[in-house]
């Protein structure tokens, strides 16, 4: 993972994002990541626009326990394909969590973010500016700035190898 | 200062004491799979190991889609068949009348076990703390590294202590308790967290009602949920135990706990979660009246013969008013249920009865909804489109609140027909 600075467009989620908002569960039987950014927040009201609008470069924005409910990696690939480069969010399921890290796909922990979503302190198809290695994060639009908290030890260790498997073979090579 | 279960769990795996916060690397004992083993052997195969590290300690159970209702999925279950014949895997419960929904299976036949860590490529996981196991959910990447490795990583959670006294009053039961709590701490309320059930309540729960609360932990967010290892949990699993490899361990007294919380079974009242999250509670006055579709008695969280018990009393020698699907966890409840009369009580209400299996609960099949539809089930998720249609809406409620709803054809309040 390099250090450099991404731009891209906000789009804005709330809080308790569920994994059938992000992919249904209708699609499950989608084996192939690459196809599964068509489905991308199909279900989610406001949202239906995301998989044909969304592009390379844009940032997913959430409040709190954003990806709460089933283990599905869908819900992680389908926005990692879609071009997505960082979830942004005040804070994640724990499964989800484990399956972003596990596929070297990153995350921040974004304090106060939930509150400032509600109260339009970062809005959808905002400028933002994030500088992944710093956490820094900022909103072009309108000059906001927020810090979120990158993953650390073991976790980072498995994302800098891009993701679970990997590292688990350069263990295997290392030995 | 105490250690809680979490700690010392990982810590007896880890071979050291640890602390929460700590990131561990342990062996897992059962690594449970259901449906979705076909694409995680898919994942395998990528990581360049040709055999799984225990062949014992890997358990497939077919529930999600059973039988296959599309080619996808036949193709899945043929694919799971021949990894079970190539990898020597021991514990595999196909299509057959000794399977059902995969939790059930993992706690009546054994695998669930005090002390062992265990893992499954399903959120609902942390169901088997009600046998004081350490047991969660994990993605399928992790799942394919765990059978190449026999490893993986945790971070030993921080725990939360739920004390519970008191007695149920009539018409209430566990799932209406779990309902409370996830409607008092929200979705995200144990995140990261392993929740501990404590107090002289729990101890008086049968291990079905005590396998509601710990199925639904995941809904709060919480890495896993258990109970205490007692007597009761004891009797149970000595004579079915598929290792001796379990030790039945418990919080000291004195452990450190990240939140506390405290329930009295008196104060608690038939209840919903509206939707379209699990966390949206409403006491059934204020629901009552509102009209349903359909009624759903099934799936992992309360399709067991003391949930279909319950539901029976109430549907006796009645007829429902809306299409009431009734699927028991497994076929030995079903066969449970045969002997003890129940089957013919939910036919003669017009109950459809299905073969055990998760059936609609994620939507694959088996009672879908129309748009504008509405279901009330005692299933564990009601996220918009959960059971299929993103225009349809699911209540989630007790098999008590459950029954009394499909005679009526709107949510009813089960004491009033108790």
């Amino acid at each position: 993972m390099e250090n450099k600075v991404l731009r891209g467009k906000a789009w804005v989620f709330g809080d308790d994002i569920d994994t059938d908002l992000i992919y249904h569960n209708k699609y499950l039987a989608e084996t192939d990541p690459k196809k599964m950014p068509q489905y991308s927040f199909e279900y989610l009201p406001g949202k239906e626009n995301f998989a044909k609008e969304v592009k390379e470069g844009d940032f997913v924005v959430a409040g709190t326990n954003f990806g709460c409910g089933s283990s599905r990696e869908h819900a992680v690939y389908c926005l990692k394909y879609a071009g997505v480069p960082v979830i942004l969010a005040e804070s994640f399921s724990r499964i989800y969590y484990r399956n972003a890290i596990n596929n070297g796909y990153p995350v921040l922990f974004v304090k106060g973010l939930s509150q400032a979503i509600k109260d339009g302190k970062i809005k959808d198809g905002d400028d933002l500016e994030v500088d992944l290695e710093k956490g820094e994060i900022r909103d072009l639009t309108n000059g906001n700035s927020f810090h979120g908290d990158a993953v650390a030890d073991l976790e980072m260790d498995i994302m800098k190898a891009g993701g679970l498997i990997e590292y688990l073979k350069e263990k295997a090579v290392s030995k | 200062m105490g250690k809680t279960f979490a700690e010392k769990v990982l810590g007896k795996a880890a071979g050291e004491s640890v602390s929460a916060g700590q990131v561990v690397i342990v062996e897992p004992h059962f690594c449970m799979s259901h449906d979705n083993a076909a694409p995680i052997w898919g994942t395998f195969k990528k990581i360049g190991v040709d055999k799984v590290w225990k062949p014992d300690h890997l358990v497939f159970i077919l529930d999600h889609a059973i039988p296959a209702p599309t080619d996808k999925h036949a193709e899945n279950h043929k694919q799971i068949r021949e990894v079970v014949k190539e990898q020597g895997i021991r514990y595999f419960y196909d299509v057959t009348s000794k399977g059902g929904v995969c939790h059930q299976i993992m706690c009546e036949e054994g695998f669930a076990l005090p002390g062992l860590i265990m893992v499954g490529s399903d959120s609902h996981t942390c169901t088997y703390g009600a046998f004081g196991a350490f047991s969660t959910g994990i993605g399928r990447s992790e799942m394919a590294a765990t059978w190449a490795t026999g490893q993986i990583w945790f971070r030993v959670p921080e725990s939360m202590k739920i004390t519970v006294k008191g007695k149920f009053k009539k018409g209430v039961s566990a799932k209406d308790l779990i309902l409370k709590i996830a409607g008092d701490i929200k979705a995200d309320g144990a995140d990261y967290m392993s929740i501990e059930f404590h107090g002289p309540a729990i101890e008086e729960m049968s291990l079905a009602e005590r396998m509601t609360l710990c199925n639904m932990g995941i809904e709060i967010g919480a890495k896993n949920a258990v109970c205490p290892p007692d007597q009761k949990v004891l009797d149970f699993i000595k004579p079915i135990a598929k290792t001796d490899e379990w030790e039945a361990m418990w919080a000291d007294d004195d452990a450190v706990y990240a939140q506390e919380l405290n329930y009295d079974l008196g104060d608690i009242e038939p209840c919903v979660a509206k939707p379209h999250t699990v966390d949206n509670y409403a006491s059934i006055g204020e629901v009552k009246g509102t009209p349903i579709h359909q009624a759903f008695l099934g799936s992992c969280t309360n399709a067991r013969i003391e949930d279909l018990r319950l539901a029976a009393d109430i549907l006796k020698g009645k007829e429902v008013a809306v299409r009431t699907i009734v699927i028991p966890a497994s076929w030995s409840v079903f066969r449970q249920a045969m002997k003890e009369g129940l089957i013919d009580v939910f036919l003669d209400a017009g109950c459809v009865i299905t073969n055990p299996g998760c059936g609609p609960c994620m939507g694959n099949h088996e009672g879908i909804l129309a748009p504008g539809e509405t279901c009330i089930s005692t299933a564990n998720r009601n996220f918009k489109g959960r059971m299929g249609n993103k225009e349809s809406n699911i209540y989630l409620a007790s098999p008590m609140t459950v029954a009394a709803s499909a005679l009526k054809g709107e949510i009813s309040d089960p004491r009033e027909v108790l």
